[in-house]
């Protein structure tokens, strides 16, 4: 099992969309979510998931693919 | 014996006790160090400080490190007034913050010292970082001076010629073939899986810290005092969040009057997901996708993002961007003012002062600090095209020719 914890920031046309739910359902990952704000304009989730390494990655590339931007939580590691 | 009592989330409170960790179980924000301020209080003094070694070391009662240190000399870089640059840009009394004179070219010797000492007393034998350039460079050179492994993770895309200042210090360096976020995501992966120190991921909260000397130098060399503005540059946005920390922790301890310090965040156009927010009144910042040649500070999600834009708001600072061509002509105009050749992310603080100081933002009477963080040469190339050579015959007519002497 791994984890990982990462940001998702949504346009506002994702908004209203059960993402999170078809995260868990379609990919078998556990989602729990430690913060977020969301607004009807746009809105970001910081959250952990659990699973198998392969099921997070393949569950992450189709978050990304609905045009949610996914960030890892620490920031971006890669300095100057 | 240090002062450091424990790590604390930033955002929920939580406490945890020192040790190599750096975000919150709970709501996954990112943890700093505290200190015992009373029993640092007991100790600290002017006096200390003007006792101890010309380095960032002088300042060990404010770092959370127990061993010996690992250093390389770093800190204590000179503090110059920039009276021609002042001129030019309608600043009375600025300063520049000349970090490029540090080990290994730029201020990250600083938190990288902290950090490799840390890793060093938590019984690391590699450290470990991702780098475009100057964080690598550093970790290499500390590595080598600890006798401790290191290994620098390298975008694949990074120009060759920034390779040779990492790979002289002999680290284990790997370009990676992907991109940004597949850099970021790999070394994600190795934290969990091995003992390594990765100077910016467990080893954060210390190496944070480190980067305060650049707020407790610029106070002892104006004679104990807080400045009324600093300009400095972000892209995670720590330095800018520890100069003030600094700051405020010299006022607390009583070692200057209350700092009343305006804050004033420096990014490039390209990339400046924290200007941006400022700019929108907005407590969250967005991330972005980079696009500037300030390559050291093109970060599009910074960690310390939203803590930077609260201290620029909370300081009654500010935030400014400049566009590459900005960025240029501050390179330029830094170096033919004040005889001092900075990278890119020098050009990005000019150009940003320069803003500020036409808006109004800072006045010209106000005692301005501008952090330069990075020398030039490990990038010269950036300003190429200042190469325009007179060419002459090896007589003196021929040399008059050109200067235009009249015969
Ligand atoms: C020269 C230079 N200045 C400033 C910074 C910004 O540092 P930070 O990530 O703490 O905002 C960096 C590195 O990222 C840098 O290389
Ligand atoms: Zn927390």
């Amino acid at each position: 099992m791994a984890k990982r914890q990462v940001m998702f920031t949504f346009p506002q046309e994702r908004v209203k969309e059960p993402i999170i739910y078809n995260l868990g359902q379609q990919f078998k990952v556990v989602t729990n979510i430690r913060r977020a704000d969301v607004t009807e304009a746009k809105g970001w989730v910081v959250l952990e998931l659990e699973g198998d390494e392969k099921d997070i990655e393949r569950g992450l590339a189709w978050v990304s693919s609905k045009g949610i931007r996914v960030d890892p939580v620490i920031g971006d590691i890669v300095e100057g | 014996m240090s002062y450091a009592r424990a790590l604390r989330c930033r955002k929920c409170g939580q406490e945890y006790p020192v040790q190599p960790m750096s975000v919150c179980e709970f709501c996954l924000s990112p943890l700093e160090v505290v200190y015992d301020y009373k029993a640092m209080a007991k100790t600290v003094n002017r006096d200390k400080v003007a006792k101890g070694p010309l380095s960032m070391w002088r300042y060990r009662d404010f770092l959370p490190t127990e061993v010996k240190e690992i250093d390389l000399g770093t800190g204590f870089t000179p503090l110059v007034k920039a009276d021609n640059l002042g001129r030019e840009i309608g600043l009375d009394r600025l300063y520049i913050k000349n970090d490029c004179l540090n080990p290994t070219y730029s201020f990250k010797d600083r938190p990288v010292s902290v950090a490799v000492t840390k890793a060093r007393e938590f019984g690391f034998d590699t450290i470990a970082c991702a780098s475009t350039g100057n964080l690598a460079a550093s970790v290499a050179a500390h590595a080598a001076k600890a006798n401790m492994k290191a290994c620098v993770f390298v975008p694949a895309s990074v120009e060759p010629g920034k390779l040779i200042g990492i790979a002289v210090y002999n680290p284990v360096l790997m370009t990676v073939e992907g991109s940004y976020d597949d850099v970021n995501r790999l070394c994600a992966l190795l934290v969990q899986r091995y003992h390594w120190g990765f100077v910016n991921i467990n080893l954060r909260p210390y190496y944070a810290e480190g980067s305060k000397t650049l707020g407790y130098e610029v106070a002892e060399q104006l004679g104990w005092r807080a400045p009324d503005c600093v300009v400095a540059p972000a892209a995670s946005g720590l330095m800018f969040t520890r100069i003030w920390k600094a700051l405020d922790e010299l006022s607390m301890l009583g070692l200057i009057e209350p700092a009343n310090t305006h804050m004033f965040v420096a990014q490039a156009a390209g990339s400046s997901p924290i200007v941006n927010a400022f700019e929108a009144g907005s407590l969250h910042v967005l991330p972005v996708v980079p696009d500037t040649i300030a390559k050291s500070i093109a970060i599009g999600n910074p960690t310390d993002g939203q803590y930077a834009l609260r201290i620029a708001r909370q300081t009654g600072g500010g935030a400014g961007a400049v566009t590459d061509e900005e960025v240029l002509a501050g390179m330029k105009l830094l170096a033919q003012t004040e005889g001092i050749f900075a990278e890119a992310v020098g050009g990005v603080v000019v150009g940003v002062v320069k803003k500020l100081a036409a808006s109004g933002a800072i006045k010209r009477n106000d005692l301005t600090v501008a952090y330069i963080t990075g020398a030039g040469p490990r990038t010269q190339d950036t300003v190429a095209d200042v190469v325009r050579p007179l060419v002459v015959r090896p007589t003196v007519e021929s040399v008059e020719e050109v200067l235009g002497v009249p015969a």
